[in-house]
């Protein structure tokens, strides 16, 4: 199959041009100053120096704040859906988990457009709370609305991953745990959660990178003057004009996202390695 | 017997380790040669050589005479048995079979009759439409067998074919394997790493170690002559022991001199002599010039494995009369007993 | 004790999927409205559907998601296949660095993959539209093909492509007879990501387009800011067709699944 090799060939080419370089080339433009020509680069740490200033001090807090919110509700929620998921039988869980995946696979805009007009003010959702006597809420608009926005979003990405660690765990340490005198509560904390951490880091950093960098459902859902750091590198690009401090934000968010990841496949890695 | 293939001064490296150290080997029309050795001896690597998915870095390989190196392997008259089969998963027994025939776009009808003739052949009549990932380990390895055959190779490469099989099968296999091979009048190239399979099948046994052909010869020259110490240790259990060839036919060894058949060493050269377990007898003492103490017993099934020490060293001894441990016996042995080895 | 425990789990996922599917199911209903309104059903119609048909801008939208998705995907899939096999038969370097370029674009977040292909196009002064965008999902799709392929050529016996060619095929045959067969699964799984990726895709084709080229995604967050039931239409019949698929190309086999494992 050594014939094989030079297959790469093309992809090799290819992914160079469309996926390294454009790196550099937010790279480039992250350290350079305004109106730079070929000949004429001039490099600069002003892009980050501008992203300490208090207003974009906020937007970044704002979204790290927003992530932590939608990582500990998704968490909640997403555990106790994936726990009880894997207690059913094989067949059933693998149609549970389908239902689960399948809105991922349907537009975000569309399921973010669908929630606008079940939040707005005289919408289905204060319709039904109306039924229940309760006076309609604003929700549109708000952080409520963002949040139940990323939640509804990015809850499939924390319930696969800790399905999966729950669904591949030795049936025989929950049996041996009750074996050894653990009541059940004491056998979820101490055997059951502890084996499942794996799936658990890579839910929550697959939701937080997700929700910090996003920029559609803040913008539909929080509305305008709702800024996080997704959409402050889309107004840098599409309205101001500034790519250089754009690229120097994609550059920081980026390099979160690198770092996040990193320490994701070192606790995977260590988890295999206790496993094996 | 005609030669077939011949290797000369084959070798091989791969990363900065030479698997092959130049191999030298003629293979005979209708032969069944094993190449036997532990792994990573550079059997498998030989085998691939000749098939085609490798290619040597230095040497020549020969084929009726003509030199083939850079024959690409699906213009070679060889078709291979692989370790783990290869058979294709998407296809059906049948269509696994008629493979190679398919692709020489043979005429339907032809492959049908040759398919199922081959399928017979093995043992698998009516198995064309199942799924061969369902088959047994042992039904698949039929099929490997049958997918090669039918194309009518000059030459059949098995590489470690039994490998994955229990060990009962393997030996059914063992018997099936020689006669398919006298059936069909071919030559086998077969690569394994247990001796006993390379014994029991094979015409030529080529024993290799690091890269190095050993010894080449018949099973029972390589059993009872073998040529040193590897040979020796890898070919079922010996006594190994340092000796001095005093002259022709007159080994000395532990403090005595023994009477051999053994000729052409220098004399007083420094030698390795090996005697198989059940070359051995035990008898009483007194009896013999060696003399020693049981140090143990054990049942293997068959014959007792005894180990007696003697002031020099111990002697495993496999018989299947029974000693207690602690008996103080002789060890007698016949000239034809000892072989005598150069040293390495 | 143990009946309400499973009464409380059935009731638990039954909550759970009303928040993933309710939002769907309001849409669709709505899309049926003979109102205007997005919050009360006065009737139903198909109005919004004609209303649909007849919006060439619309239409014009639906046709650059469809076709842009299907020439990325047959592109994706096919550049993405070739190079799980020769990745499988690279040297250890070069395979690592591929699969190392290659998880850039998954694990990136969208927009930073955005910016940067935006850089490019102009910093290579390729004019934006239809065929940036046809470039920048072909950029975004192949590396998920390939993670849906590699593993399963990893999974192969190294010997399949080699018994094919003992057998008398040539390299070439080898591929096309037996190798991509059997990865089959993978590359369907590959293909069926590539596509309802690039379907789907709104982030990268609202940075790379121009002149007008608008796919579904961008025509959608452009109406958003009006009440405007056609959406709705099209919402449904996105989701519809994008919902059948999947589920009949995963469903089906968990069906058949008959506690067979592999």
């Amino acid at each position: 199959m050594r014939h094989f090799k030079n297959l790469v060939r093309p992809y090799l080419v290819w992914s160079f041009l469309i996926i390294v370089i454009p790196l550099f080339l937010i790279f480039m433009y992250a350290v350079t100053t305004n109106g730079n020509s070929l000949i004429n680069i001039q490099f600069t740490l002003d892009n980050f120096k501008k992203f300490i200033e208090p207003v974009y001090i906020t937007v970044f807090m704002k979204s790290i704040k927003l992530g932590a919110i939608t990582v500990a509700i998704c968490l909640i929620l997403g555990y106790a859906l994936a726990f009880i998921i894997s207690k059913f039988k094989e067949k059933t869980q693998d149609i549970l988990i389908l239902f689960v995946t399948v809105p991922m696979w349907i537009n975000m805009l569309l399921r973010t457009y669908a929630w606008m007009s079940l939040l707005s003010d005289n919408g289905v959702v204060n319709s039904l709370l109306g039924f229940l006597g309760i006076d309609p809420i604003k929700m549109m608009y708000t952080d409520f609305s963002v949040i139940v926005g990323l939640v509804c979003n990015f809850l499939p990405f924390m319930i696969i991953p800790i399905h999966t660690s729950l669904a591949k765990m030795d049936k025989s340490l929950i049996e041996a745990s009750y074996d050894l005198g653990a009541n059940p509560v004491q056998t979820f904390f101490k055997v059951i959660f502890k084996l499942s951490l794996p799936g658990v880091v890579n839910g929550v950093i697959m939701v937080f990178l997700l929700s910090i960098s996003t920029f559609v459902i803040p913008k539909l859902l929080g509305g305008g003057q709702f800024v996080l750091i997704g959409n402050l590198i889309e107004n840098q690009f599409i309205s101001v004009g500034d790519w250089n401090f754009g690229s120097a934000v994609s550059l920081i968010l980026a390099i979160i996202i690198l770092v996040l990841i990193s320490v994701m496949k070192k606790l995977d890695i260590d988890g295999m390695q206790k496993g094996a | 017997m005609n030669k077939l293939i011949e290797l000369k001064n084959i070798t091989k490296t791969f990363d900065d380790s030479q698997v092959l150290k130049g191999i030298n080997l003629d293979i005979n029309e209708n032969e069944f040669l094993t190449l036997l050795g532990p792994s990573g001896c550079g059997k498998t690597t030989t085998l691939r050589i000749i098939a085609g998915f490798e290619e040597q870095d230095k040497g020549e390989l020969l084929f009726n005479g003509i030199e083939i190196s850079k024959v690409p392997p699906y213009k070679r008259e060889f078709n291979t048995v692989f370790q783990k089969y290869a058979l294709f998963p998407h296809l059906n027994v049948f269509d696994n079979v008629a493979f190679g025939l398919t692709i020489k776009k043979t005429d339907k009808n032809v492959i049908k009759q040759k398919v199922e003739r081959m399928l017979k052949l093995v043992g698998l009549e009516g198995f064309g439409q199942r799924d061969v990932t369902l088959l047994s380990g042992g039904q698949q390895q039929r099929v490997a067998i049958a997918r090669a055959l039918v194309n009518e190779p000059k030459v059949l490469l098995l590489d470690e074919p039994l490998g994955a099989l229990d060990a009962k099968l393997r030996k059914e296999m063992q018997a099936e394997l020689k006669k398919i091979q006298i059936e069909v009048g071919i030559t086998f190239i077969y690569v394994t790493h247990d001796q006993e399979e390379a014994l029991s099948m094979s015409d030529t046994v080529v024993v290799m170690n690091n890269g190095e052909i050993q010894q080449i010869g018949t099973p029972t020259d390589i059993y009872n002559e073998p040529e040193n110490r590897f040979v020796a240790e890898f070919i079922g259990e010996s006594n190994i022991i340092d000796a001095i060839m005093l002259k022709d036919c007159l080994v000395q060894f532990d403090g005595f001199d023994f009477e051999c058949v053994d000729k052409g060493f220098k004399e007083n050269e420094e030698v390795e002599v090996v005697i198989r377990p059940e070359d051995i007898d035990i008898v009483k003492k007194g009896n013999a010039k060696l003399e020693g103490v049981v140090k143990s017993i054990v049942f293997k099934g068959v014959h007792y494995e005894i180990l007696v020490e003697t002031s020099e060293r111990t002697y495993m001894i496999h018989t299947t009369d029974y000693f207690e441990t602690g008996l103080e016996v002789g060890l007698s042995f016949g000239p034809e007993d000892i072989h005598v080895m150069y040293k390495d | 004790m143990k009946k309400t425990g499973k009464a409380f789990s059935i009731l638990y996922i039954f909550l759970c999927f009303a928040f993933f599917y309710l939002p769907i199911l309001v849409t669709i209903i709505f899309s049926f409205n003979s109102s205007k309104s997005l919050t009360h059903f006065s009737g139903f119609s198909m109005r919004w559907y004609k209303a649909l048909l007849e919006n060439s801008e619309i239409m014009s939208a639906v046709y650059v998601s469809v076709s842009i998705a299907v020439i990325s995907t047959v592109i994706s899939t096919f550049l993405g296949t070739l190079t799980a096999i020769g990745l499988s038969r690279s040297r250890h370097i070069l395979r690592e660095w591929i699969l190392n370029v290659n998880n850039i674009p998954i694990m990136n977040p969208e927009i930073v993959t955005a910016i940067g292909l935006m850089i490019l196009f102009s910093s290579m002064k390729i004019e934006k539209g239809y065929l940036t965008m046809l470039l920048a999902h072909i950029a975004f799709s192949t590396p998920y093909v390939i993670t849906s392929v590699y593993p399963k050529v990893r999974a192969l016996d190294p010997n399949l492509a080699n018994a094919a060619m003992d057998l008398g095929a040539t390299p070439a045959q080898a591929l096309w007879k037996v190798i991509i067969p059997v990865l089959k699964p993978g590359i369907y799984a590959g293909m069926l990501l590539a596509f309802t990726m690039s379907f789907d895709d709104f982030v990268i084709s609202y940075f790379v387009t121009g002149n007008g080229v608008m796919n579904i995604s961008i025509i959608v967050y452009n109406m958003t800011k009006r009440t405007n039931p056609t959406i709705n239409a099209l919402s449904t019949i996105v989701i519809l067709v994008i919902f059948i698929t999947i589920l009949v190309v995963k469903l089906v086999p968990i069906l058949n699944k008959r506690g067979k494992k592999v």
